[in-house]
């Protein structure tokens, strides 16, 4: 029975049934899929290819602030004439203003120094958690996953007040005479590092953790029985079976922080460039839709890699569980 | 043998947790502060909370906030279970790698992409921005996190139920909502609040897919955060916080009872 599906049992107890009962059965099955499907049709591709589209359109002082506005209202040949229209350029543009392209460079820097800070505060963390007694593992799983439920914002704002010149760090360093003057931190990349590393590293835990804790302990006593030093059985023994954990947290932590626009935005201020503010100034503040649309689908070119990795990832668990 | 629990061990878990509760318990503390200035501490006062709630724009805020997220979580909730249940029961139909991928492309969407790709929609639909807009949006992304907890929930679930029900000659709809939705009901719940606290905590695709009329709280905090920090803020994050963490804790609790009553249960039937 492991292939069967909901309908093939329900087909074979329906066998002897009206025609009626098998077509309810084939209408529920086709609704379970169609539904989801259409709407993530609807509200996610296609809003990619008008990002796509939008791309090649030029500025205009008009609303919707771009042409040409693809539209059948004016007959099949105004259309075509429009889709001549259609160009490049802004693609052209990004590649001629050193700003885009420092903004995707620094963006997939910023993105892979947190990633790898993230696995080094996240590792020990997880792997304390995977070797603490049965019984109070459920707790501290629910104390990583707690601050995720609450705001983003808030947590990022929290860091505002005590990394800030006057700020709550400052106060206890100047206080206990470690510096004698205030440390600088906010609108710089360190205090991007530190809010990248602070917001994800439950997505970095989590995956540590189910990685670690379903291992066997046995191994890693048969490679001390062995005469392996602990370091070196953490090594050979224990870090090779956690790396599919560190492969999908440092994929949850890459992607999302490579678009991050709050974190930089809240501490790391005018100084630091990253794709996603720089996006979003685009749209906002220069109301440029057609140069936004660009940056987002170089944006996305640059992620479909690891968004690709990641979903292979999942599809291969998924199967595992199965 | 367990492993055994190191000294080591013992302060990476401590030094851990001290790094993700420690901003959010000084954020909480300062609330509670007399002082204007948000990190010198001038005595114990609740008056930013009184003043919180004269401040009718962040209870306008607040009130979309609530709403949108009761509604998209609710039809994320009844999307992504569907969603889950295509994933796990259909193993086989036309373009089920295209429906995978947009299941599990959005976990890790950057929020631009996908603000930015709905309001561009919204326009080219010519829908007008605001509460409605806002609502799609989350439920669009919302739906495909419900998928991901209630497909994981399915993946364990013990067939031969459904199939023992069925031998028995429940028809499948009815299998379903008697065998099927109690077994996947922690899970299709634990997916509602992820899709609620999700569309509470929205910035980025609020802004993009908002219009006049429809600012939402976080939209309300950013623009005062930008102008500086207030422990009116403070205490508006306290709030939230508090009201998450109960509703967290609840939900265990209720889990944890349910848990002890099924286990009961289970030795009176083998007693019989």
């Amino acid at each position: 029975m492991a292939n069967s599906t909901l309908t093939d049992v329900a087909a074979h107890a329906s066998a002897g049934k009206s025609l009626p009962a098998r077509l309810m059965v084939g209408i529920t099955r086709r609704l379970v899929i169609i539904v989801p499907y259409v709407w993530l049709l609807f509200f996610f591709l296609v809003p990619f290819i008008i990002v796509f589209k939008i791309s090649l359109s030029v500025t205009a002082i008009a609303m919707p602030p771009y042409a040409p506005v693809l539209s059948l209202k004016d007959g099949i040949s105004a259309l075509l004439s429009d889709l001549g229209q259609l160009s490049f350029d802004n693609y052209v543009w990004l590649t001629q203003d050193a700003l885009y392209i420092n903004s995707y460079i620094t963006s997939v820097v910023v993105a892979a120094i947190s990633t790898v800070l993230t696995l080094l505060v996240g590792y020990p963390i997880a792997y304390g958690m995977a070797r603490a007694p049965a019984s109070l593992r459920p707790t501290l799983l629910m104390m990583v996953i707690l601050p995720f439920w609450t705001s983003f914002l808030i947590r990022v704002y929290a860091w505002i007040g005590i990394l800030k010149p006057e700020g709550l760090l400052n106060q206890f360093l100047l206080a206990t005479g470690i510096i004698d003057s205030p440390l600088i931190i906010t609108n710089t990349y360190t205090a991007v590092f530190i809010g990248i590393v602070y917001s994800y590293l439950p997505f970095m835990v989590l995956p540590l953790y189910a990685a670690l804790e379903k291992m066997d302990h046995s191994l890693i006593e048969a490679a001390q029985d062995l005469g392996c030093p602990p370091i070196t059985a953490f090594w050979k023994v224990t870090f090779p079976l956690s790396l599919p954990g560190v492969v999908a947290g440092c994929l949850l932590v890459f992607i999302p922080a490579v678009g991050e626009f709050v974190i930089p935005d809240l501490l790391g201020g005018s100084q630091t460039l990253m794709i996603g503010r720089t996006l979003w100034n685009e749209f906002f503040a220069n109301r440029d839709w057609p140069v936004a649309s660009a940056v987002a689908v170089i944006l996305l070119l640059i992620l479909i890699v690891p968004i690709v990795i990641f979903q292979n990832a999942q599809a291969r668990a998924q199967e595992a569980g199965r | 043998m367990s492993p055994t629990w190191t000294r080591f061990n013992i302060v990476s878990v401590t030094l851990g947790f001290a790094f993700l509760y420690l901003p959010i318990v000084l954020l909480v503390i300062f609330s509670f502060n007399a002082s204007k200035l948000v990190t010198v501490w001038g005595g114990f006062s609740t008056r930013w909370y009184v003043s919180l709630f004269q401040n009718q724009g962040l209870m306008d805020a607040a009130w979309v906030t609530i709403r949108v997220g009761l509604i998209s979580a609710t039809v994320a909730t009844v999307l992504g279970t569907l969603g889950a249940l295509a994933l796990v029961r259909y193993t086989r139909f036309r373009g089920r790698v295209l429906f995978s991928g947009m299941i599990f492309a959005p976990l890790v969407m950057p929020d631009v992409i996908t603000g930015l790709s709905l309001l561009l929609l919204f326009v080219a639909i010519d829908l007008d921005r605001g509460f409605a807009t806002v609502t799609l949006a989350h439920i669009t992304f919302t739906m495909c996190f419900v998928a991901v907890v209630v497909q994981s929930r399915l993946l364990t679930f013990d067939r031969s139920l459904e199939e023992a029900a069925m031998d028995l000659g429940a028809p499948p709809v009815r299998t379903f909502f008697q065998i099927t939705l109690p077994v996947i009901a922690p899970a299709i719940i634990s997916g509602w609040m992820l899709a609620f606290t999700l569309s509470l905590d929205d910035l980025v695709v609020a802004s993009f897919t908002s219009g006049p009329g429809a600012t939402t709280l976080p939209m309300k905090i950013y623009s005062q955060v930008r102008l500086g920090v207030t422990p009116e803020i403070n205490a508006a994050c306290t709030i939230l916080i508090g009201l998450v963490t109960a509703g967290v804790i609840i939900a265990s609790i209720v889990n944890k009872r349910r848990e002890v009553q099924r286990l009961r249960d289970e030795q009176a039937a083998q007693r019989g």
